[in-house]
């Protein structure tokens, strides 16, 4: 008897391992671009003459705060270590899934920077040769607009409505958070100083809203084809601030144009950690808000009833219809709500850096976009993917005094690029809501 | 991601009452009436704008809500200089774009290149796709032709087609790409140009910054100017890239209802499954439109490349990559339709300027009014439902009522 039983389990290991194919793909993948990345670190290491790099990480260049000289050569070999050994993982189809396989990844991600800032910065010439300076405020700065308007774009395609319009929601929001702290600032004593540019964040949030309720309103009511409505609320977006900016006089400018910035608020204790302690918790209160937008929008969806028919009229509007859910209602609500992110997101252009320019968004709610699609249309990875792209452009503002080495403009098509690259299915099937763009229409 | 797609029924009239069926002139008409009053609409809005930023008006405006005992004589001082501004920004409108020679040669100079990029994005609408990657088109066709035109010495008339040809063929290079993409992974064009407009833009700044593409002397982004030999050459003071954008909305007329492609294109465009049903290759049709669409793009750079500025920087296209789009939805994806928007948006643009000089009103107005009217235009039911409005006592609304063109 026991034979009987033992023969299938002794026959099973003998058997051989069935791989499907996209197994073997995304292996095949991670081989390709792990090498690649290899192969990178180790031109970049053998490119250095003279290792020494400097960095100004505790603060700007000063007399007493000179940029601190260090030996990068530990860096490049850790950097090419780590993708070896990840490599050889991938080789031989070891490499781990699941969370321990996104540590090892941004492991060799950090490896990689780290490599390649070495190599950016040796072989310094002359006194004032660049030093290396801290990503994280930076970053924030850029990421801060990007993360809203990815937040915006997230809940309107999760309700099923393309939002193309989010560069036009960033530049009227922009305008009008301007607009709305300058007055504030010049005319209502009421308000104090501090609290001024918070009052222009309204003035963001009714812009971002008021585009949305433009997008909503042709897009729902009268079924408007929603990438349509969406590149003509740019256009729109960008004429109307243009023509009111125009319309500013000169000798009004304080009146209407001039913002005054958000002040950073510390954290208290947090903002002591060393490096990075300043960067992220003495920001502004728009810092914070995103922060908190990404878990609240993340619960919204994910965790409410409300989120729930968000997604239903996203995915299946007429079931969602059957069930007693009203899609267009819904999704009206979704729409507005990602105005006020995208609102927000427009404002802290003016409102973390000043005047009103009317090319001040250069581009970057289509970049919001992209993060929208990279983070396969989920509030947490659509804000990494913010994150990810903020951090790509202020690399790029960084490297700018090293254009010679660096290709700054290449560098800063990367984002894009790799929309392209995610869009095309290379590294992994990206899927959108199921009714994304499709008008609904309840029938008789 | 195909959920993307705007179906073409969406821009294209109304088949049972637009141009594409019927050639009777009756089905033209809701369509032509919808689009006046969208343009009319739009210049409504304009108008209100115009007047609430007017300094007189805004100062009748100041005294109304200060004295309101005074209502009648403030209100009457708010109607007449409202209607002052609007009567002087409008006819400096009509002036500056049909006013004068020179006026309607600014018109026309502007709506060649609109004209020839509408067409790339109007072709694209008709095989189902939506092409938002005029911009990054051009820009790269402007670096070709550019390059071309700035670094060899040719004799004239053959720099000229070289020239052309280098920025045509890199436009339609970078048009195809999304076709590819589009066919071999399903990759959204929506995505795929916007992204590829922004590499473009990094693209053109990459190259700018290299010496070969330097002018001498000049630390802006600028390249050296377009030789003169590979200029178009100009015939009373017009270029002739202005017929050769009607030469080019021919051949679309021609290859979208006459040829076997054009053919497939709009089968591929109504029911992409059917045509593949029917034995058609769907990707063949993509990549073909969109290097297709490209081209008339590459072609609309030159004329502002070749024929106007001869110099190339990253600003070298302006909004004109932009305005294709809304010059081709209002055009309702048809060449004849582009021709009329094309002209229409040249006009508004030339206008605008001397909106600018003579009434002091900011351009950007013109950008306003052309992005409502594509609006309008899109939204046939919100026009309509205006007119119901109106008549709401009569049982048929007249855009019910219409004839339904040539299927009766």
């Amino acid at each position: 008897m026991t034979d009987v039983i033992e023969t299938p389990a002794a026959a099973a290991p003998v058997e051989p391992q069935v791989r499907d194919r996209a197994d073997v793909r995304r292996q095949i993948k991670l081989v390709v671009v792990l090498g690649l990345v290899l192969l990178a670190e180790v031109w970049f290491k053998l490119e250095i003459d003279d290792p020494t790099v400097a960095h100004l990480f505790k603060g700007p260049r000063t007399k007493d705060n000179p940029p601190v000289e260090f030996d990068g050569t530990v860096i490049s070999w850790v950097a090419v270590a780590l993708t070896a050994v990840a490599l050889l993982l991938a080789l031989v189809n070891r490499f781990p899934r699941g969370w321990v396989g996104v540590l090892v990844a941004v492991a060799v991600g950090l490896g990689f920077y780290g490599a390649f800032l070495m190599w950016a910065y040796a072989d310094p010439s002359g006194a004032f040769a660049p030093a290396m300076t801290n990503p994280i405020p930076g970053t924030i700065r850029i990421a801060t607009a990007l993360v809203f308007g990815a937040l915006a774009g997230v809940l309107c395609e999760r309700a099923g409505v393309v939002n193309i319009a989010i560069e036009g929601q960033f530049i009227a929001g922009a305008f009008f958070g301007s607009v709305f702290s300058s007055f504030a600032i010049a005319s209502i004593a009421a308000i104090p100083l501090f609290w001024c540019p918070v009052f222009g964040l309204l003035g963001g949030v009714l812009a971002g809203m008021g585009v949305a309720a433009m997008l909503a309103f042709f897009s729902l009511r009268y079924h408007v084809d929603q990438v349509v409505v969406g590149v003509v609320l740019v256009a729109f977006g960008y004429g109307i601030t243009s023509f009111l900016l125009g319309q500013i006089p000169d000798d009004r400018n304080d009146q209407f144009n001039n913002p005054g910035l958000l002040e950073p608020v510390e954290i208290p204790v947090l903002h002591e950690i060393p490096y990075i302690g300043e960067a992220l918790f003495g920001q502004t209160l728009l810092v914070y808000l995103a922060y908190v937008s990404v878990p609240a929008v993340w619960f919204l969806l994910f965790q409410t009833r409300w989120g729930l028919r968000v997604r239903s009229v996203g995915e299946h509007p007429k079931a969602a219809d059957t069930v007693g859910i009203d899609p267009n209602r819904t999704r009206w609500q979704a729409v507005l709500l990602g105005g006020v992110f995208a609102g927000l997101g427009g404002a802290s252009f003016t409102l973390s850096t000043g005047a009103f320019d009317k090319e001040m968004t250069a581009g970057l709610g289509f970049i919001s976009l992209a993060a929208v699609i990279m983070g396969r249309w989920h509030p947490v990875y659509a804000a990494m993917a913010a994150l990810m792209f903020g951090f790509l452009r202020n690399l790029r503002d960084q490297l700018s005094i090293l254009d010679e080495k660096v290709p700054g403009d290449l560098l800063a098509a990367l984002p894009y690029l790799a929309t392209i690259i995610a869009v095309a299915g290379f590294v992994g099937r990206v899927r959108a809501p199921a009714a994304d763009g499709q008008p609904y229409q309840k029938s008789d | 991601m195909t959920a993307m797609s705007p179906a073409p029924e969406a821009i294209t009239p109304d088949p049972e009452e637009g141009p594409a069926k019927g050639r009777d002139l009756r089905s033209w008409l809701p369509t032509v009436r919808d689009t006046l009053v969208a343009i009319l609409l739009a210049l409504a809005v304009g108008a209100f704008l115009i007047a609430i930023s007017d300094d007189e008006v805004i100062e009748a405006l100041d005294n109304l809500f200060s004295y309101p005992g005074s209502f009648f004589i403030y209100a009457g001082d708010v109607v007449r200089h409202s209607a002052g501004a609007v009567w002087d920004a409008y006819s400096a409108l009509v002036r500056g774009a049909v006013g004068s020679g020179s006026a309607l040669q600014r018109t026309l100079e502007r709506s060649a290149p609109l004209i020839c990029a509408g067409l790339g994005v109007t072709i694209a609408f008709r095989a189902g796709l939506f092409n938002i990657g005029a911009t990054g088109q051009m820009l790269v066709g402007a670096l070709a032709a550019g390059y071309v035109g700035f670094t060899y010495d040719l004799p004239p008339g053959i720099h000229l087609l070289a020239a052309i040809g280098a920025g045509v063929l890199a436009s339609a290079v970078w048009g195809g790409i999304v076709g590819v993409l589009k066919a071999q992974t399903g990759a959204h064009e929506v995505i795929t140009t916007i992204m590829l407009n922004q590499i473009g833009r990094f693209t053109v700044l990459y190259f700018l910054a290299k010496e070969s593409f330097q002018r001498e002397g000049s630390d802006n982004l600028l390249s050296p100017p377009v030789a003169d030999s590979a200029t178009y050459p100009t015939i009373a003071g017009l270029h002739i890239g202005i017929p050769l954008a009607l030469v080019a909305a021919l051949g679309v007329w021609w290859l979208l209802e006459r040829s076997k492609l054009g053919f497939e294109m709009r089968a591929v465009g109504a029911n992409p499954e059917a045509s593949r049903t029917a034995g058609m290759s769907i990707a063949k049709v993509y990549i073909a439109t969109m290097a297709i669409a490209g081209l008339l793009s590459g072609l609309a750079i030159t004329m502002t490349l070749l024929g106007l500025q001869q110099s190339v920087t990253d600003q070298v296209v302006g909004s004109v990559g932009f305005d294709a789009i809304t010059v081709a939805l209002l055009g309702r994806a048809t060449p004849l339709g582009t021709v009329l928007a094309g002209l229409l948006f040249g006009a508004l643009s030339a206008g605008g300027l001397g909106m600018q000089t003579s009434a002091g009103v900011p351009p950007e107005l013109i950008q306003v009014v052309q992005a409502l009217i594509v609006l309008f235009v899109a939204a046939p039911a919100l026009i309509r439902g205006l007119g119901r409005i109106k008549r709401r006592k009569k049982p048929a609304a007249p855009a019910v009522a219409e004839p339904k063109g040539a299927t009766a």
